[in-house]
């Protein structure tokens, strides 16, 4: 996903090369199913969402050009600021804590060795693999509201039981929670590459200094696995802004309005009421947020010279 | 554990003072420190797994007791026996099998060619289809989800494993980008010599640069297959008969008539996530490797 330092890999002196009509034509033919998906399933749909975006129209069927009418009913709908706000509210509640905690236990595991490494480093990493659908049994029985373990302690402090997905306050940072301890895995794993690449020899001399922990974190540690934290920083943004299983399952198959994030916006606009216009207009929306964070993300991996390989 | 390890080898480094010596233990007390939490955050994030399991183990009169049982009392796998004979858990698990089996198999396949294409072979046009393939990371998949709706159903998809597979080769540029990094490090002689033995394009891609990355080829084809398995919106849209659902739908969106019983939900929920973890146990360095090298980092 870092396409910084991928992005300069065809060298331009081969468009000047005179073609070799046996090459391009096996190269057409090695090429041509991916065009051919990438085309059916990629442009031709994007380009639809744009068009479909400026007219009122229907989920199947044809529709009439209304110009920028979806767009200005986003603004006075009280829904897509809902939606909007609640989504914003979820990555802060997910990409930069997500980010900072895998970065500590990522540095926790890289102290350990051999077989307890692994098992540790397997105990994090295991829920990232699973299904949504796991991870929503799992926790919606941790957090039953009859006989969740974790009832008890919510007892202690809010005095009894506490159904925690159908109180709206605790909705989202419960949800959130979830979200990390069902992603964390990915970022450990990244951090851990990072960390490795980090010459020991570095420490050892650090350490001959009598520098403390805490410095050797701040001078040497911070600095040299900050390329892969703005990666991961920003792979959590643009993942945790087209949040939707999650937030979609514990929200009681989304009935509720008041947790609605942008892409339940789509599903509810587009499959639900049947506005396939006003349902492309919100993708139009996610779809440019999500461009504002790709060129952001490209922008900060190549002013550091991509990441630390 | 790091503690007694690291003592000798710090006393080694240039004769230290006995302070300087008293001053790295105690550091080293802040490092023994770091590893209890370490492994108490392990403990705790592999709790909700354990309890999970444990729970779809107990009988469901137990489940439902005061007090916590963190081992079954009466051990059964009636959840399990229930679920798989009396939901239509065997047919999720087929459709699932056969998308992501599929989608798998075709992502893998297409990307391989076209890597190798833009990896290896001069054509008009190259660059820009470079380009696109790089700029594909900025479309959030699902956004389109409104229009590949409208695709699938003008092509009378709908309800159909076809319906749910198509979609999902949307996730091939990043597995086309990882090809073409393997497909550039192959030494040039190798293809010097094959060509000097008239290997054509086709041989050269499944005699030579095919079989020299079989590795990276499971890894990819192992993640793509978890992800596939693992998908949620996209068959959770495109379907919408109880016989065509995935597992990770069908598990969500069918209910019992009868109202909550822990074990068997828990139950049906730990068979839908079975599949996976296993791929995972087995084979767990091909999939670290791979999430890596698609998050752009070689491991």
């Amino acid at each position: 996903m870092s396409a910084a330092d991928i992005a300069s890999d065809v060298p331009s002196k081969a468009r000047k090369r005179r073609f070799n009509t046996r090459e391009v034509l096996a190269a057409l033919v090695f090429v041509l199913p991916f065009v051919l998906v990438y085309a059916v399933l990629f442009i031709y749909p994007t380009i639809q969402m744009i068009l479909l975006s400026f007219q009122k129209a229907p989920l199947i069927g044809a529709g009439t050009w209304v110009g920028f009418d979806n767009y200005a009913k986003l603004f006075k709908d009280k829904l897509f600021g809902v939606a909007f706000w609640n989504t914003v509210y979820f990555v802060a509640l997910t990409a930069v804590p997500s980010t900072l905690l895998a970065l500590a236990i990522a540095i926790g595991i890289n102290r350990l060795k051999g077989w307890v490494q692994s098992l540790i480093l397997a105990c994090f990493f295991i829920p990232y693999i699973l299904p949504v659908s796991v991870v929503f049994r799992v926790w919606g029985w941790m957090f039953d509201s009859q006989f969740g373990i974790l009832q008890p302690l919510i007892a202690l402090v809010a005095g009894g039981n506490v159904p925690v997905f159908r109180t709206l306050p605790l909705f989202m940072p419960t949800v959130a929670f979830i979200t990390i301890w069902w992603t964390i895995g990915f970022n450990i794993l990244l951090f851990i590459a990072g960390l490795r690449n980090i010459s020991p020899e570095i420490y050892e001399a650090a350490s001959i200094d009598g520098t403390s922990k805490w410095r050797q974190f701040a001078r040497i540690t911070w600095p040299l696995i900050w390329p892969v934290t703005v990666l991961v920083l920003t792979i959590q943004l643009i993942a945790q802004f087209k949040i939707f299983d999650q937030v979609y399952l514990f929200g009681n198959g989304g009935r509720s309005d008041a947790t609605m994030g942008l892409v339940q916006l789509i599903y509810r606009s587009a499959f639900q009421k049947n506005n396939g216009g006003y349902g492309a207009t919100v993708a139009v929306v996610l779809f440019l947020v999500i461009v504002v964070f790709s060129v952001l993300q490209f922008q900060l991996l190549r002013a550091r010279g991509g990441d630390n390989k | 554990m790091s503690s007694v390890a690291s003592t000798p080898a710090a006393g080694e480094i240039a004769g230290l003072s006995p302070r300087r010596r008293k001053l790295i233990n105690a550091l080293n007390i802040g490092g023994l420190i770091a590893t209890v939490i370490t492994v108490l955050g392990a403990i705790f994030w592999a709790f909700p797994l354990y309890w999970a399991v444990v729970t779809t183990l107990k009988v469901e009169n137990d489940i439902v007791q005061p007090g916590i049982q963190l081992w079954p009392q009466r051990f059964t796998l009636d959840a399990y026996t229930h679920v798989l004979f009396n939901t239509k858990i065997g047919t999720w698990y087929i459709n699932s099998l056969v998308t992501a089996v599929s989608v798998t198999v075709l992502v893998v396949m297409i990307s391989a060619l076209a890597g190798y294409a833009i990896s290896q072979l001069r054509f008009p046009g190259r660059r820009i289809l470079w380009w696109i393939i790089l700029a594909s990371f900025m479309i959030p998949i699902p956004a389109l989800i409104v229009n590949h709706f409208v695709l699938i159903s003008q092509f009378k998809l709908f309800n159909t494993w076809l319906g749910v597979i198509l979609p999902q080769l949307v996730y091939g540029p990043v597995t086309v980008i990882i090809y073409k990094q393997f497909f550039d490090s192959v030494p040039k002689e190798l293809r010097e010599a094959a060509t000097i033995d008239n290997a054509n394009e086709f041989q050269m891609f499944f005699r030579l640069y095919l079989p020299m990355n079989w590795g990276i080829t499971t890894a990819l084809a192992i993640i793509t297959f978890i992800g596939a398995w693992n998908q949620f919106l996209w068959p959770f849209l495109a379907v919408t008969d109880e016989q065509m659902m995935n597992v990770t739908v069908g598990i969500t969106q069918v209910t019992d008539a009868f109202g909550v019983k822990y074990a068997r939900d828990l139950g049906s929920a730990i068979l839908a996530g079975l599949p996976v973890a296993i791929v995972y146990l087995i084979f767990q360095r091909r999939v670290t490797e791979a999430i890596m090298l698609s998050a752009g980092i070689k491991g």
